[in-house]
């Protein structure tokens, strides 16, 4: 096809193949970033066929291939722990301190080291400088009062031959002020594995079992122990003051192994995150997995998929991963899976090889777990306890046992026990097996499926590559015009001013929550007119470089050049964003690649009066209407939870978790999103 | 020489740390050696790699990784001082067994078949929490007190084992529960018939520690006021915390002149009486619980890594002070300048780049300046792939300390890919820092009945050495690369040798002026009918005036997209066919 183009070209200089390719991809731009953009689109709509089937592929692990040992003794002694929780939540509500010496005792009475360990919350505060580093530890201690602080159980079994390099961390939060019965019964289940664990023979590795006091947060508690565990802090008046607080109530063993202080045992390998549903199932056991951490870092493919392989095959259990589930629901979407069924009905008539058919409801059901595990990913926020192993890279993944009748009965709490316990057994014994880290398997995936979970890092790629390979192409050709004469210099310094305001408008939040006692909405539309008020001081201060532009060269082009000037910085904001959290970037692109590729002035459109050109408008208004970040996820919650009870308020909720938890998604976007939006809308009210 | 192989942690606070046996006989795990060498400075390296390798021939064991500059280290005055012909290296990750077992047994007299060495069935050995084999050889005409030359050999097993009767009595206190008693044939499933032959002396020594005393003299006190019938007579020997099935031949009592509270017991059985038919079996059976901790280390230390990530990290050592020693303390109290002086003995890898400018001491909780604590230092950094950084510390802290912390920064070196390890994944190990407490020392003497028959085991433990600990083994994760990597650089790099060979020889092979004349006589000659006309046809078309067409690219871009056509048609077909065939 190439060549056929460049046939006029030919008689007067013959150029290599590969400048007329390229000048014949530039000629034909707007077609291609079309093909590109709809090729992209396509290819995600198709993830849940193409994803694979998932493997161990790490052959150590050799999960399930050991009897689990865990027997009705350790299930009974749990039982027992069990009970002495929930009796004691009965008697009485007082100083929480009671159920942690009732957890150390039974560790020690199994040989495992107990010690304790304090922690003072903290107040997810934003700050503008902090962003990316964790607040340091003289900020945490600004406000301690001795009435609140947490307080962690570790115990700590060694390995009875191991050398001690290398520890498997069991992690169980629980609200130290009110054990449900879930809670007691996560304890029961990590009581039973970590009794038989102190008896076996084949540990390798040191076993450590936090008892998370979940008093403030789950995240907080797990996150505090293990910032002690690796950036402990020598120098300081807090631990004196907590040696204060509580020097009163000690007994004699504890007392020394308060004093001992923190326990440690080598780098960790893995750590798992137990808890029990409160929730009941209807129809049987279930196991859901959770496994994003912040900023949608994964943990390695095999830890996932061991538990999946062990719970599914060995101990009955159902696996649920998160799904939207408005999706399931969807017409068109059961369109497109039964047409995608049919052509590959077709396909497979036609060469019985080609197997990329799947069922419909397969396809639907994959698609809303996909998109739930989109979402959560782009957000950037962990979706439990363990996003805080993720930060010190130590896999870790949170399982959620659910029952399916709420447990009263005895035979059933057994059963319950011995089956979390059997599946919590295999997995450390797994991990033990494991002589190096977890190394092997994926950690850039999507889950498509729950019953057997599916990932896909290498067919993710090409997809957003044929998203953003349009950028260059576009970019070039308008470009390629002006590139001699330095005009693109305006837009470009245009483009900078309206990134800076993009900062602004980040910073802006800070000042606004110092603001006492505001209400969501009133928040969020002072913060909108805040940055309205900023963008046109912006303005006026830099000299305004519009009039500059009109003053310098009436000429009609400026507008293409600003467009041009704005698709490549998006193109470099996408990439960047990209290495950082594909999710978000996927996302991002999805919105953002049609708007700035759309973008055309309404007057030059309504001038001429075509078809053509009135559909170009009426897509511009759509996509700006839709790239603006409230308008998107006001309405994308409307569509997935319904219209009713949504304000601009949730929007603003929305931000605040996001920046509460760091989330490079809120630079996302603040600094490339909405200044992309500012441009786009401005090339679409050029006044040309 | 010293050389030992271990496997398991050596648990200081349950199994001691201030007795002669827990300072001579811990070490740490996988394979510890040193060496002193009495030759000419020049040839130590030369006769350390001769050491090494006859070694791991013996013992079956890779000590011969030694050799190499990078893994072993001298020191000037850390634990073993002597001028400059030591060598130490140790190999943490060496995995012990049998197979380093029957070698050492081999060289006893009589191996394994008679004497107490019988005692040592390999699964009951290895089933224990700890084993720890000890070579040691002096050579005599070294010692400079030596009248006869030769070499002494010296082996110790240590080993810790759990009681194989051991069921968990489920009762959840511990005040209650009796201690699990034993007997040799329960815990080795084997007894003692008789001494080896050749063995000049045979004897089984059983201690009870300090704290056990104490603890058994006041449950007789107890005993004594609850029965008073009851007199103790003869110290301990019907006592009645415990009962010892076999009476022993001798009973030792510890002198000493520091504590004040009361000292160990050894007893001695002598094996020679005992043959097959009478096999010795020592049990010991406890009647009442006593509860007892044994003596420990003045400081507990233990080490670990503090920060992540693959770019930098930071060693820190802590001390907690054990408080067991007030004895100690408080005879030294009375002085102003009481000091507890702690040596730190450290070696790390070379890609371990630790930065010894930023060491930094804390005392209880406070920083304090490096010249308050260390009192003398020597470094010596690592050279990259040539040896490893050395650390010794001099540390006196103030008697009345409660915890201190040392830490130390590095960064994560990167090795070549081929230095790394078959297990690369795992992460690497930093060696046991060795933590020497030079002022106290762990030396009994017991009284004995006459000094002539004086047993080398007696000797031994009064034998002064400092008191000696070592740190676990650390883990440090570096960045490993993808070790299909290589694959892909060489499929990547082929592809662009090959793209610029092909375009290299394509210029190179063509004349340019000659081709485009040899086209323009061709396409002048014989234009294919059908193209030409088309051309032409287009020419007309487009209003512009024909001119014979100069490049093959027109004819050949009309064959080509013929060609598709073609194409296109024949596999439309072939769908079909296959489509309605089925």
């Amino acid at each position: 096809m190439g060549e056929s183009e460049s046939e006029n070209e030919a008689p007067k200089v013959k150029l290599r193949p590969i400048v007329r390719l390229g000048m014949f991809l530039i000629s034909h731009s707007h077609l291609l970033s079309v093909v590109c953009c709809t090729a992209g689109v396509l290819t995600l709509l198709l993830l849940p066929l193409l994803a694979k089937n998932t493997y161990i592929s790490e052959n150590a692990l050799m999960p399930g291939s050991a009897n689990p040992m865990l027997s009705s003794q350790e299930v009974s002694e749990a039982n027992g722990l069990v009970k002495d929780l929930t009796s004691l939540d009965l008697k009485r509500m007082a100083s929480g301190i009671e159920s942690q010496r009732l957890i150390a005792q039974y560790m020690s009475n199994l040989g495992a080291e107990v010690s304790f360990q304090k922690f003072y919350p903290q107040s997810n505060q934003f700050h503008p400088l902090h962003f990316f580093s964790s607040p340091d530890s003289a900020t945490i201690r600004e406000n301690i009062s001795c009435s609140s602080y947490g307080l962690n159980t570790v115990g700590i079994i060694r390995a009875p031959r191991g050398d001690g390099k290398e520890a498997i961390v069991l992690v169980t939060p629980y609200n130290s002020e009110k054990i449900g019965l879930g809670e007691a019964l996560s304890l029961g289940i990590a009581y039973s594995v970590f009794s038989l664990l102190t008896r076996v023979t084949w540990l390798a590795k040191d076993i450590i079992w936090v008892v998370a006091d979940s008093k403030y947060g789950e995240y907080a508690a797990v996150d505090a122990w293990l910032r002690d565990y690796y950036i402990p802090v020598f120098s300081g008046l807090g631990i004196q003051n907590a040696e204060m607080c509580h020097g009163l109530e000690e007994n004699t063993i504890r007392e020394r192994n308060m004093r001992d202080g923190f326990k440690r045992a080598g780098t960790m390998a893995a750590a798992l995150v137990i808890k029990v549903a409160d929730r009941s199932e209807q129809f049987e056991d279930s196991l859901s997995i959770y496994a994003e951490a912040s900023n949608g870092q994964m943990p390695n493919l095999d830890l996932i998929n061991i538990v999946n392989y062990l719970a599914v095959h060995r101990q009955g259990l159902r696996i649920k991963v998160e799904k939207m589930w408005s999706l399931l629901n969807c017409k068109w979407l059961k369109i497109l899976g039964e047409i995608l069924e049919s052509l590959g009905h077709l396909a497979k008539n036609l060469n019985p090889q080609w197997k990329f058919g799947i069922p419909a409801a397969d396809y639907v059901e994959g698609t809303a777990t996909l998109t739930s595990s989109l979402y959560y990913q782009a957000l950037g926020i962990p979706t439990g306890p363990h996003g805080a192993f993720r930060d010190y890279q130590v896999d870790a993944v949170t399982l959620e046992i659910s029952s399916r009748v709420s447990s009263n009965n005895k035979g059933r709490q057994n059963d319950f026990l011995l089956r979390g316990g059997r599946l919590i057994e295999g997995v450390i014994r797994s991990v033990n097996n494991l002589l190096e880290k977890f190394h092997q398997s994926f950690f850039l995936y999507l889950l498509t499926s729950p019953t057997s979970l599916y990932a896909h890092a290498n067919n993710l790629d090409p997809s957003f590559e044929k998203n953003e390979s349009n950028h260059p192409a576009s970019a070039a050709d308008e470009l390629g015009i002006t590139l001699r004469s330095w005009k693109w210099l305006y837009a470009a310094k245009k483009v900078l001013v309206v990134h800076l305001w993009g900062a602004v408008v980040l910073l802006l939040p800070y000042f606004i929550c110092q603001i006492p006692n505001c209400t969501p909405t009133t928040s969020f539309v002072v913060w909108v007119l805040l940055s309205i008020f900023s963008l046109l001081i912006l303005f006026w201060i830099l000299g305004s470089p519009f009039s500059y532009v009109y003053a310098s060269q009436p000429q009609q082009r400026e507008w293409a050049l600003l467009k041009s000037v704005t698709i490549s910085a998006a193109f470099i904001g996408l990439c960047l964003m990209s290495v950082i959290n594909f999710a978000t970037a996927e996302i991002g692109a999805l919105l953002m690649v049609p708007m700035c590729l759309m973008a055309h002035p309404l007057k030059l459109d309504v001038k001429s009066r075509k078809l053509r050109n009135f559909s170009r408008v009426a897509c511009n208004l759509a996509l700006g209407f839709i790239g603006f970040p409230p308008t998107a996820f006001l309405v994308f919650k409307g569509v997935f939870e319904g219209f009713d009870g949504i304000s601009v308020g949730d929007f603003w909720n929305w931000l605040e978790s996001i920046w509460a938890w760091s989330s490079a998604t809120y630079l996302y976007i603040g600094m490339i999103h909405l200044p992309c939006w500012i441009l786009c809308i401005h090339v679409i009210l050029h006044p040309c | 020489m010293e050389l030992s192989f271990t496997q398991g942690r050596w648990n200081y606070d349950r199994w001691g740390g201030f007795d002669p046996i827990s300072s001579s006989n811990a070490k740490p795990p996988g394979v510890e050696l040193w060496a002193v060498f009495d030759v000419p400075k020049d040839q130590v390296d030369a006769s350390w790699k001769n050491l090494t390798h006859t070694l791991s021939g013996l013992f079956c064991a890779s000590i011969n990784f030694l050799e190499s500059s990078t893994t072993y280290s001298t020191h000037e005055w850390g634990f073993h001082p002597s001028s400059g012909g030591l060598r130490y290296g140790t190999l943490p990750r060496e995995a012990v067994c049998t197979e380093n077992l029957t070698p050492w047994l081999k060289l006893l007299p009589c191996r394994d078949k008679a004497g107490l060495s019988a005692l040592l069935d390999r699964p009951s050995i290895y089933r224990g929490f700890y084993h720890s084999q000890r070579l040691h050889l002096t050579s005599s005409e070294f010692h400079s007190s030596g009248v006869e030359s030769g070499i002494v050999l010296e082996q110790a097993l240590t080993v810790v084992l759990q009681p194989n009767s051991h069921k968990m009595s489920k009762t959840f206190s511990s005040e209650t529960k009796l201690q699990p008693s034993w007997s040799l044939s329960s815990i080795f499933g084997r007894k003692v018939t008789g001494r080896c032959i050749l063995a000049k002396t045979s004897n089984v020594y059983l201690q009870l520690e300090r704290g056990l005393v104490t603890g058994l003299e006041n449950l007789q006190k107890d005993n004594m006021i609850t029965g008073p019938d009851h007199v103790g007579s003869g110290g301990l020997k019907d006592n009645p915390g415990f009962e010892l099935s076999v009476r022993p031949d001798k009973m030792f009592k510890e002198v000493n002149s520091l504590h004040g509270k009361s000292s160990s017991i050894l007893y001695e059985y002598s094996i020679e009486r005992y043959s097959v038919f009478e096999p010795f079996d020592l049990g010991l059976t406890w009647k009442f619980p006593v509860v007892w901790s044994c003596p420990r280390a003045p400081l507990h230390s233990s080490r670990f890594l503090m920060g992540s990530g693959n770019q930098r990290g930071t060693i820190a050592i802590s001390f907690t002070s054990t408080d067991l020693e007030e004895g100690f303390l408080s005879a030294n109290i009375g002085e102003e300048s009481c000091k507890l002086q702690a040596d730190i003995f450290q070696v790390v890898p070379w890609y371990i780049k630790a930065y010894y400018h930023t060491l930094r001491v804390f005392v209880d909780g406070q920083p304090e300046a490096i010249t308050n604590v260390v009192e003398k230092m020597h470094v010596s950094p690592s050279e990259d792939k040539e040896s490893p950084g050395v650390m010794e510390l001099v540390l006196k802290f103030p008697c009345a300390v409660k915890s201190a912390a040392l830490t130390l920064e590095f960064d994560k070196g990167f090795l070549h890919i081929d230095e790394y390890p078959p297990d690369a994944n795992q992460g690497f190990d930093i060696p046991s820092a060795v933590i020497i407490f030079p002022n106290f020392q762990t030396s009994m003497h017991y009284l004995e009945d006459n000094s002539s028959n004086k047993s080398p085991m007696l000797s031994k433990f009064q034998e002064k050495s400092p008191v000696l600990s070592y740190t676990e083994v650390l883990l440090v994760p570096l960045t490993t690369p993808d070790f299909s990597m290589p694959y892909n650089v060489i499929t990547i790099t082929c592809t662009v040798f090959a793209l610029y060979f092909g375009s290299l020889l394509n210029v190179l092979r063509r004349r340019v002026g000659e081709e485009e004349r040899i086209l323009k006589n061709s396409a002048s000659k014989k234009a294919g009918r059908l193209p030409q006309l088309l051309s032409r046809l287009s020419a007309k078309l487009r209003g512009k005036e024909w001119e014979p067409p100069q490049s093959p690219s027109t004819s050949s871009s009309f064959i080509s997209s013929k060609l598709i056509l073609k194409v296109f048609i024949v596999a439309g077909v072939a769908v079909f066919w296959q489509y309605y065939s089925e």
